[in-house]
Order: C-alpha cells, then sequence, then structure tokens
C-alpha cells in the first residue's frame, strides 16, 4: 500500500490502535489500582510481600519493558509484524484478566503477591513489544505523504488507554461504596475483567490482518534479518542511530509524556490535595480535549518535517512546567486563604471530632490523638481543614497536650478555578502531543525494514519506560533532598528534556525519508 | 556545526558517568533512611543497574559525536 495510495487504511489503522489502546488501558490499570492492590496481595508488615511489591512496581517498568522490546523486536523482524503484535495483545490480555482472578493473600498467602508479581512482568514483558509492531505495521501500509497523519493515531493509543482507564474506574467506583469496591473481590477487579472482552475483540479484528505489505515483500525475496539483535545493535552504522534516536529524541520525549499525564495528576492528588474524583474529573477533560492534537501535529510533521514540532513540545516543557505547577499551587494555598480568615467561609466554627487513636509510649505514657475536621470554603472553593491533637498521660498524672498543625485537604475547586486547571492540564498535553505524535513516523524512517521493529522498540522503550517512568521517583529523591521547595522535582524532567532538546536540535535531520522501503 | 557537534561529544562523555556517580551517591544516601520507596535497596539496584548500560551509551554517542561520525546523517539504509 506503500506510495499515495490509502485504500484499506483505515481498518489498518483501526485494528492496530485498538489493540495497543487495550494494551496501554491493561498496563495502567494496575498502577492506578495500586493502593487496593497492595492492600489485597502485599499486606504492609510483610517483608517478602514488601519486596515482591517493589519489584512488581519497578521491574516491570524499567527492566522487562526493554527485554519485551527486544524480544519481540527479534520475532517481529524475523516471523513478521501481524503474528508478534498479535502475541503480545493474547499474553496483555491473558495476563491482565488472570491478575482480576488471582485470590488475595489472606487465601493463598505468600503464592498471591508471587502470582501478581509474575503477570505483572508478563504485562510489562509484552507492553514492550507491542508498540513498535503497531507503529511499524501502520507505517509500512501508510502512503509516503501521510505516515506521519496516520501513524499518530497509534500515538493517541497511550493517551486515550489511560483516558479509558480513568473513566472504567471512575464508573465501577461511583455505583459503589468504597468498601465493596475495595473489598477481597470488590469492584477493583472489573476493570481486569472487562480486558478480557475488550482484548477478545481486539484479537478477532487483527486475526483478520494480512501482513504488512514491506515485511511480505521482503520476506518474499528472502531478505529477511536471521540476527536482527546483531544487525541492530552490532553495527556500527544502525546502532549510532538508535543512540541518536534515543538521546535525541525520546529521551525527551518520555519525560515530556509522564510528567504531563501522570506526575500532573500525582502533584495535584497529593501536594495540592485535590479531592480524589475532581482530579480525575479534571484530567480526562484535559485529555480529551487535548487528543485530537496528536493527530494535528501528527499531519503537520507532514509538511514541515519531525524534528522541530517534536523539539517544540520538549522546550515548551522545559519553559513552562516550573510557571505552572507553581500556579496550582498559589492558586490553592489553603494557608494564605486562612491568613485572612474574615474571607473564609465557616472559619469561625467548631471542629467535629472524627476519630482517636490511643497507644502507650516507651515511657509508658497514654497517648491519644484526636482527629478533628471541619469544612470551609473560600470563594466557592471548599476544603477541609484536620487537626490532629496529642495528649499525654504519664503514670504520676502529669499531662502534656500538643496541639496539631492544621492539614488543608480533599479540595473542591469552584467551577471557574477547576476549569482553569483544567486549562492548564490541557496546555501540558498540548506540549505532550507535540513531543509525540511524530516519534512513530520518526523512528521508523530511521530504520531500515528488516530489522525496524527491534531497533525502534529498544529506544522508545527506554525513552518512555526508563527515563518517563522514574520522573516520580527522582522526584521524590529530589524532594527529600531539598524538602524546602515543592516544585524541585520538576528539575529532572525539565533537565532531561533540555538536553535531549540539545542533541535533537544540533545532532537530527528534519528531513523526511521518502522511502522506508529499504 | 559539525565542529561544535564534534566538542559537545566531549561533554557527554563526561555527563555519563557523572550521573552513574551521583545516582549510586543518592543511593548510599538515602538507602535505609526512611520508609519511602527511595530508601529501599531494590529500587536502587533496578534503576543502577539499567542506568549503567544507558550512561555508556551515552558515552559512546559521545565518542561518535567526538569522532565525526554525526557529521552526515544517511539519507538511505544502504548507507548505515
Amino acid at each position: 500500500m506503500a506510495g499515495n495510495d490509502t485504500k484499506g487504511i483505515g481498518k489498518v489503522i483501526f485494528s492496530s490502535s485498538l489493540g495497543t489502546l487495550i494494551e496501554w488501558y491493561d498496563f495502567y490499570i494496575f498502577g492506578m489500582l495500586a493502593k487496593t492492590i497492595a492492600v489485597q496481595f502485599f499486606p504492609e508488615g510483610n517483608e517478602t510481600a514488601a519486596l515482591l511489591s517493589t519489584l512488581a512496581i519497578f521491574a516491570a517498568g524499567f527492566l522487562v519493558r526493554p527485554f519485551g522490546a527486544l524480544v519481540f523486536g527479534r520475532l517481529g523482524d524475523m516471523i513478521g509484524r501481524k503474528s508478534t503484535f498479535l502475541l503480545t495483545l493474547v499474553l496483555m490480555g491473558g495476563s491482565t484478566f488472570l491478575i482480576g482472578l488471582v485470590p488475595g493473600y489472606r487465601a493463598i498467602g505468600i503464592a498471591a503477591p508471587l502470582l501478581v508479581l509474575l503477570l505483572r512482568l508478563i504485562q510489562g514483558l509484552a507492553l514492550g513489544g507491542e508498540y513498535g509492531g503497531a507503529a511499524t505495521y501502520v507505517a509500512e501500509h501508510a502512503p509516503t505523504n501521510r505516515r506521519g497523519y496516520y501513524t499518530s493515531w497509534i500515538q493517541t493509543t497511550a493517551t486515550l488507554g489511560l483516558f479509558v482507564a480513568l473513566g472504567v474506574i471512575m464508573a465501577v467506583k461511583s455505583n459503589m461504596s468504597d468498601e465493596s469496591f475495595n473489598a477481597e473481590w470488590g469492584g477493583w477487579r472489573y476493570p481486569f475483567w472487562i480486558s478480557i472482552l475488550l482484548v477478545g475483540v481486539s484479537i478477532y479484528i487483527r486475526l483478520k490482518m494480512s501482513e504488512s505489505p514491506m515485511y511480505s515483500k521482503l520476506k518474499k525475496e528472502g531478505k529477511t534479518s536471521v540476527n536482527p539483535l546483531k544487525e541492530s545493535f552490532g553495527h556500527k552504522g544502525n546502532f549510532k542511530m538508535v543512540l541518536l534516536a534515543l538521546f535525541g529524541a525520546v529521551m525527551g520525549q518520555g519525560v515530556i509524556w509522564y510528567t504531563g499525564q501522570f506526575y500532573a495528576q500525582s502533584f495535584l492528588e497529593n501536594t495540592v490535595k485535590i479531592e480524589f474524583m475532581q482530579n480525575r474529573e479534571i484530567l480526562l477533560w484535559g485529555i480529551g480535549l487535548a487528543t485530537p492534537f496528536f493527530l494535528v501535529f501528527g499531519a503537520l510533521s507532514d509538511k514541515f518535517g519531525r524534528k522541530w514540532i517534536m523539539l517544540s513540545g520538549m522546550l515548551l516543557g522545559v519553559v513552562f512546567y516550573r510557571p505552572i505547577f507553581n500556579t496550582f499551587l498559589k492558586d490553592t494555598d489553603a494557608k494564605e486563604w486562612m491568613a485572612n480568615a474574615q474571607n473564609v467561609e465557616g472559619a469561625g466554627s467548631e471542629f467535629k471530632l472524627v476519630k482517636t487513636d490511643s497507644s502507650f509510649n516507651k515511657d509508658k505514657q497514654a497517648i491519644t490523638i484526636a482527629h478533628k475536621k471541619r469544612t470551609l470554603v473560600y470563594k466557592g472553593t471548599s476544603f477541609s481543614e484536620i487537626v490532629a491533637d496529642t495528649s499525654m498521660v504519664g503514670s504520676d498524672g502529669s499531662s502534656i497536650i500538643k496541639n496539631g498543625k492544621p492539614v488543608y485537604l480533599d479540595k473542591q475547586l469552584s467551577s471557574p478555578l477547576k476549569w482553569k486547571f483544567i486549562g492548564l492540564v490541557f496546555v501540558m498535553i498540548l506540549f505532550v502531543t507535540m513531543a509525540y505524535a511524530p516519534i512513530a513516523a520518526f523512528l521508523v524512517e530511521l530504520f531500515p525494514t528488516k530489522i525496524r521493529y527491534t531497533s525502534m522498540s529498544l529506544p522508545y522503550h527506554i525513552g518512555n519506560g526508563v527515563f518517563g517512568g522514574l520522573v516520580p521517583f527522582i522526584a521524590t529523591l529530589l524532594s527529600t533532598s531539598f524538602a524546602s521547595d515543592p516544585l524541585v522535582g520538576l528539575w529532572y524532567p525539565i533537565g532531561v528534556a533540555a538536553l535531549c532538546f540539545v542533541i535533537g536540535a544540533f545532532y537530527l535531520t528534519n528531513k523526511i525519508d521518502k522511502n522506508i522501503n529499504d | 556545526m559539525n565542529q561544535l557537534k564534534r566538542i559537545m561529544g566531549f561533554l557527554w562523555m563526561i555527563i555519563a558517568p557523572v550521573v552513574v556517580f551521583l545516582l549510586v551517591i543518592g543511593a548510599v544516601k538515602n538507602i535505609g533512611a526512611g520508609t519511602h520507596d527511595i530508601n529501599k535497596p531494590v529500587p536502587w539496584v533496578i534503576i543502577i543497574g539499567i542506568f549503567t548500560p544507558i550512561a555508556i551509551g551515552l558515552m559512546i554517542f559521545g565518542y561518535y559525536s567526538l569522532k565525526g561520525e554525526y557529521d552526515r546523517l544517511p539519507e538511505s539504509s544502504d548507507e548505515l
């Protein structure tokens, strides 16, 4: 179908994108339900379970994804794109469904976290193989002059997968109590079970597709690679392009992607303290409004080249991340609101006792912590003020009372403020669409058909999984070391994106490779 | 421009070991110092384990730049 023929391209895009979207959905729901999963499978106080939990979080993203890229990339270059990305879909769907069936730790003990870890690792492996296959498959069907546009459909899937995962979890959660949702066989399992239906449909559709025309031609001529790993990373000519792809494009794209879609969400929830459901609503709107721009920037990259669109997304992130995140903090600074208490509705009201915790310390003093709460409103934004007062009574009857510092959380933003935040999240996802939309076409054009799947998969998953996935870890590391600056965690994505921008600006070419059939 | 690319190659070769060194320092400082993920040894082992080959890749990238391998990029796969 190469050349300028677009017949049947819609089917190709639909079958590829649907499967990739479902794989992202499967991968995300585990992360989004991590707290509930931890309670069910990795109970606190059990060191083995804690170790398995850490492995499930870190190994799946950092180790197994790049490994999956190598395993399935090699397969895809040796036996074909279609069979390989069908296999990744089966593995991902199967492991996701099975996670939803594993009994909790209380029922089967240590076997539960072991099984979940194993299935999570299979998920990471499958994800590592999926993207390269789908992007290559679409690109090898796409007409030369619209490769950026057609492959940008694949680029929407990571964001839409997040959108669907958020939507499904919110829909399930809003139809039951927290208790029912978090129970051993509760609602948290439904998103995992739903996956099997989605995967079933996608497998059926993909089975009907034929092999990529470029790969078929190569196979017919007996020119497929015998050892794609050696040819990709053992030959200097190709290896230097793999390095250029990683350090000049994908590394920066990975941190921009992660910061816009995930770090923003966790920052709004854990630092800004926006209420759970409203935080998701803000993200859903931001994603929903920005997603069409993947297609816009994909199409523009066909006209103006890939390089400067990708690099502009990175540069905008570098320049605007700190002002945007600072606005999130300033606009919800409850301490400042309380400094002018006459403007706060309910500032004179009494606290209500929520709960008390009692224990004895090592000096045999009876300790009672009284958690008190009141609800306040500032210019239409409601929030909770929580105070935990501690009283200590010794055996001799002496007592000490310490008044806790107020903590402000569960912020429910007023409508104008909510839309302002949606606008800011939208802008950050717009940066994502710029940096991410042209990347599939860019990578495909960099490597020859016979080793394309292998060569593009590894840098993509190192950039996305490792550099992007490290954002929360490094942010915590920086916040611990420089506690006075709540925005210090942003220096990691800003630094990586800036470095990538410099490398990309100097080393990459903006020229579009018209002939990828080589 | 090519001269600049070559000079920057030297910079990439220096950055790579510095990043690994900073990670090792970070690990030594944080392991066991609290209850967060950054205080557990496993994430550090995984991260340093995966970052070391990436840093070696950056050094090789710098070396290739220094040698002028990126002065002219290939225009077709036949040149790879």
